[in-house]
């Protein structure tokens, strides 16, 4: 009773005509069992079948058992002869398929309808079948999936392409068998056939680049008449174009089709092609220009999907190639009214980067119309632009600032609002005019800032910045606001950027003494420990402890330290743990040059986007690389009596990377030993070789102890061998040459299997190129917050003093890039970037030698008015023979 | 540089702070992941037939019709679904302007009376093959339901519509692009009713069915 008069009242409420509107799955199934009656009723069973449907649609959860009942109740439904009721019951498996159990039992029906006469189910029911088709039954079926890729009802085929595309991933090997049906399906009228047809043949010749050359040259004579083929096409040339490319190979009339099909009527392929041309690596400006006018033409199209296509891929060509793009700015300058906000953000923040220095103020107020009304992606588009923007225009950082600060106080997600921090601190690190305002925004916004993460940074910048402007004591008050106000993590922090300003401002040390004995009675033991600390040391009151244990930090690597005290603690000793065993954690490089910036416009300073992927990418690489050298190479007993790994130095290719072997050397320094670790790969399938090892020529000065050869190296799996020098007594000599020969017993074998042929082998060996060993590869980046102080400290004692002229050197940038990656040394206080405009420049090293010597270098560059770069290099270090070694190493 | 006299003690202290310095560093990364779109410069497509992440029809509430999500990495629970189309529905029911880009795809969409219509992709798809998509959707439900798009009438017919959603995309590959033979080949009701009265008996058909249901119970 209870349920009709909900009926009722529920069958008003549906006036909006919602005939699903109380569906309820249980009733739902129970009413499923009129499937089992005879004759089949069709009308109601479609229309209980559709509930079921819509019902799953609905995100209703089916179980296994319910779903098996009524996947099998449906199959009852083969019976009827209604066509719709035939199709609902196609959809109901693929649906079910997931869920329920033995629902191989419809394999018969499905085949029977699949070569049966009505074409309305032969299509739908080969996609049904896909759906239920394990690898054993494929055989069996095999023949009629054949029969309908060729099938001249282009249904029919489309669904046994599609199918067979979905199959490739579980069983590859037999739809590879049928790339004679898929050639012909190619060769189809029907244009969904044809590309469909295109699709599979490319995948079934995916690995094979031959055989995509073959097929992709074939297919740009002949005029495919699917827009969608067409862009598909287009793809595989991209993909080719990028294969020769990193191989050496001609591209030139691939690169000519693609302009081809800026031509073509299809908008759709058109796009494709420009979007296509402007996203290659090889793209220059003159590629570039056809395709720009294409994309300007699509900028005042009526259609929005296409305007916004337009500009959004101008916008990733101005990031690069802004001077490419200023033809389209008066086209560009029409769009940031446009109605859709996507569309207009993307325009003003490609004109951010394309127009000049005037019209940034017009720009940005056009943008804080409406920033609240676009999606947080967008956003960081836009933030992203004002990034370069700050960096162009240095002079434009108080409008730009209040801006940014504006944003920050917006709603917005963590990703957003560490975007905006970014650029703040970028800015603020670029431009010491902005550094006050940038620093005080960022102050008010931790003030309420709800991501843990981003105060943490914030305060470390703080702390790291503050006390060298002009007025740090104003600074204090945000900071120890967050000491009372914020959690744990920030509070720790907090107490760490207190005492930076403690260590620097000497006016300041007695009002952090105070605030520090506070936090000593703080409820978190993080918190408490840090307070402790910092205290004590700074009531020592000695520049040179403040230095070393607060300003400088912990240098060694923290995953090996805490390897190293562990193992200190289990066998403890009378010795004093040395801190110099462990060793140094590589200086993670923030600023990493690319050579992109500097084609056009962007002058000597890298994109912001391209410098925020390497970096993005980069960190956790370096954070672990040496801990998984550290790891591999004390699994090895002869390097045990070595003490601990020094350096580890990138990897250098001796090989060409398209050879039969390719051979990878990284050098790792002990203190008195270098090891070379040389991974080899065998590109060759039909080999295998074994015994290999590197016989290697050492340098005056240096001994081979040992060679570890590689037992076995299978074709492409990466195989090591080792050999170990010991380093010459003399520092002097430790830099020098060794020639390598890869050298290993070769067996034929069965390219499939990899079993060889048989058990006798024949000697052979590959010359392989140098393996240099530089000065860098005994020096290990170490940063110095204060290189003055530094510099002081170290004393006149050891210092040498040489000048050089390098004429073939250009500009000061180029200099400074040279200086760093031959001495592999850390540049300090920002000295790597070159101020423009400037014609001297004086750069900051410093590092420490293999052996726990501290070095320390001076350079000051000059531009010599006859052209090149003149340089007086200054070193200090700890031992004599290190500064005239690295004196040495520039000349 | 030596830690001098040492008393285990202090190497266990040591360690503490090593941890919390660990701890730091790790809060430190987890704000230096740069965002998606940097990684998207250079962006070679993948040639490949799944072009298509998802396509939905919700109501004028934001309700889901119907909705299917393709790719198995992007929004496979029915929970994350349910969030996205909320948030996809409150940024598009007020401004028709066809395209936006939301959580790394690109989504072009299209409404009519209290019906809206999305085709999902990845944020570097080509925009205008989604709109093909979303005008097949569009035009062949619309020749299905005789121009009367709107959500009545598309309840009424959901079986046809979902067999037609079925024809325009098999999992994420486009299957057909013309509106005309997606309703040829689902449009296949009994011949002997005319097609214009053919809706109105069978509404009539369902609703008797549905009640007679209703009172057995």
């Amino acid at each position: 009773m209870m349920g009709m008069k909900r009926d009722k009242k529920d069958e008003e409420d549906a006036s909006g005509g919602n005939p699903f509107h109380n569906v309820e799955k249980t009733a739902v199934l129970q009413e499923a069992r009129i499937f089992n009656e005879t004759p089949v009723k069709a009308r109601r069973c479609t229309h209980v079948l559709t509930k079921i449907l819509y019902l799953i649609n609905q995100g209703e959860i089916l179980g296994t058992t319910e779903a098996t009942e009524a996947f099998f109740a449906m199959t009852k439904l083969f019976q009827s002869k209604d066509v719709v009721l035939r199709r609902m019951v196609y959809l109901g498996i693929k649906e079910l398929a997931m869920i329920a159990e033995d629902v191989i039992i419809v394999t018969s029906s499905l085949t029977k309808d699949m070569t049966g006469k009505e074409d309305t189910y032969r299509a739908p029911a080969i996609r049904a079948l896909t759906a239920i088709t394990d690898n054993t039954m494929l055989q069996a079926i095999e023949r009629y999936m054949k029969q309908a890729i060729v099938d001249k009802s282009p249904a029919v085929s489309s669904a046994a392409l599609v199918s067979s595309l979905h199959l490739f991933k579980t069983a590859p090997e037999v739809i590879k068998r049928w790339v004679n049906e898929a050639q012909e399906a190619l060769n189809s009228d029907n244009v969904m056939v044809q590309y469909h047809g295109l699709g599979l043949l490319y995948q079934i010749r995916k690995t094979d680049r031959l055989g995509v050359t073959k097929l992709v040259a074939k297919l740009t004579k002949m005029p495919l008449k699917s827009p969608y083929a067409a862009c598909h096409l287009i793809r595989m040339v991209c993909k080719l174009i990028e294969e020769e490319e990193s191989a050496g190979g001609e591209v030139t009339t691939l690169m000519d089709y693609l302009e081809s099909c800026l031509r073509h009527k299809s908008e759709m392929v058109i796009y494709e092609a420009a979007h296509a041309i402007v996203n290659l690596r090889r793209t220059g400006p003159r590629e570039l220009a056809p395709a720009i006018s294409v994309l300007q033409l699509f900028c005042s199209s009526p259609k929005p999907a296409l305007r916004f296509a337009a500009v959004r891929t101008l916008s990733n060509v101005a990031m690069t190639h802004p001077a490419a793009v200023t033809a389209c700015n008066l086209d560009l300058e029409n769009l940031i009214t446009d109605s859709n906000r996507s569309i207009a953000t993307l325009a003003i923040t490609t004109l951010l980067k394309t127009g000049g220095e005037a019209s940034v103020d017009r720009l940005m107020k056009q943008i804080a119309s409406f920033v609240s009304e676009i999606s947080d992606e967008f956003k960081v588009v836009v933030v992203e632009a004002i990034r370069s923007l700050g960096l162009k225009y240095p002079r434009k950082h108080s409008t730009l600032m209040s801006f940014l600060s504006g944003m920050l106080r917006d709603e917005g997600g963590l990703e957003y609002k560490a975007s905006i921090a970014d650029t703040i601190i970028a800015i603020v690190e670029d431009n010491p005019d902005a550094k006050e305002a940038g620093l005080t925004h960022l102050c008010e916004f931790i003030e309420d800032c709800e991501h843990t993460s981003l105060a943490v940074r914030i305060l470390h910048l703080l702390g790291r910045e503050g006390p060298r402007t002009k007025q740090p004591s104003k600074y204090i008050r945000f900071i120890y606001n967050r000491v009372i106000l914020e959690n744990a993590a920030v509070r720790a922090a907090a107490v760490s950027a207190l005492s930076h300003f403690g260590a620097t401002c000497e006016d300041l040390l007695p009002n952090i003494l105070v605030l520090l004995q506070r936090s000593q009675m703080d409820t978190d033991d993080e918190v408490r420990d840090r307070a402790t600390y910092f205290y004590s040391v700074l009531s020592r009151k000695q520049a040179a402890l403040n230095s070393q244990y607060i300003l400088e930090g912990l240098q060694a690597s923290l995953v090996t330290l805490e390897k190293a005290l562990l193992n200190y603690v289990q066998h403890p000793s009378e010795a004093p743990f040395d801190l110099k065993s462990v060793p140094l954690a590589p200086v993670i490089e923030e600023r990493h040059v690319a050579p992109t910036g500097q084609l056009d416009g962007g002058g000597s300073r890298a994109t912001p986007a391209s410098v925020a992927a390497p970096t993005a990418t980069r960190l956790p690489a370096t954070a672990t690389r040496q801990d998984v050298y550290i790891e591999k190479l004390s699994a090895i007993p002869q390097f045990d009596s070595f003490g601990p790994l020094f350096k580890s130095s990138a990897p250098a290719e001796l090989t060409e990377s398209e050879t039969e072997y390719v051979v990878r050397c990284v050098k790792h320094t002990y203190a008195q030993h270098m090891v070379l670790q040389f991974d080899c790969t065998n590109t060759l399938s039909d080999q295998l070789l074994e015994k290999v090892n590197v016989a290697v020529e050492a340098p005056e000065g240096f001994d081979i102890l040992v060679s570890i050869p590689c037992d076995k190296l299978e074709y492409s799996v990466l195989g090591t061998c080792y050999v170990a020098l010991s380093l010459p007594e003399s520092v002097l000599s430790s830099t020098g040459t060794c020639s390598a020969t890869l050298k290993f017993t070769v067996k034929d074998c069965d390219p499939t299997t990899g079993q060889p042929d048989s058990d006798d082998g024949y000697e052979d060996d590959y010359v392989l190129e140098d393996v240099e060993i530089g000065v860098s590869d005994h020096i290990q980046r170490a940063a110095k917050a204060s290189f003055g102080t530094a510099w002081e400290e170290m004393g006149s004692t050891n210092e040498l003093q040489e000048t050089f002229s390098l004429p073939a050197i250009r500009t000061l940038d180029e200099a400074v890039r040279n200086i760093i990656s031959f001495l592999g040394l850390q540049p300090c206080e920002w000295s790597d970037k070159v101020p423009e405009g400037k014609s001297a420049h004086t750069l900051l090293l410093s590092g420490v030698f293999r052996g726990g010597f501290e070095v320390l270098v001076r350079s000051k560059l000059a531009l010599s008015p006859e052209g090149g770069v003149t340089m007086q290099l200054s070193v200090r270090s700890g031992d004599p023979e290190v500064s005239e070694l690295v004196a040495s190493a520039v000349g | 540089m030596l830690v001098k006299p040492v008393a285990i003690d202090i190497v266990s202290e040591l360690l503490l702070h090593l941890r919390l310095c660990i701890k730091d560093l790790a809060h430190f990364r987890i704000s230096c992941v740069g965002n998606p779109y940097s990684k998207m410069d250079n962006h070679v497509l993948e040639p490949s037939l799944y072009v298509i992440k998802g396509i939905a029809i919700l109501d004028n509430d934001g309700k889901r019709i119907l909705a299917k999500y393709y790719d198995p990495n992007t929004l496979s629970t029915a929970k994350e679904q349910k969030v996205f189309e909320k948030n996809l529905f409150n940024k598009t029911h007020r401004a028709n302007t066809e395209i936006i880009m939301l959580e790394n795809m690109t989504c072009v969409y299209k409404s009519n009376v209290d019906l809206y219509f999305y085709v999902m992709g990845s944020n570097h798809e080509n925009e205008l093959i989604l709109v093909s998509v979303l005008n097949c959707l569009y035009d062949s439900i619309s020749q299905i339901l005789r121009k009367n798009v709107e959500k009545r009438s598309l309840m009424e017919n959901l079986d046809v519509v979902m067999l037609a959603l079925d024809e325009i995309c098999d999992s994420g590959i486009i299957l057909e692009s013309d509106p005309t033979a997606i309703s040829y080949r689902v449009a296949l009701r009994n011949d002997d009713i005319p097609i214009g009265e053919q809706t109105v008996a069978q509404v009539l058909q369902s609703a008797k069915e549905q009640l007679k249901w209703s009172l057995l119970k």
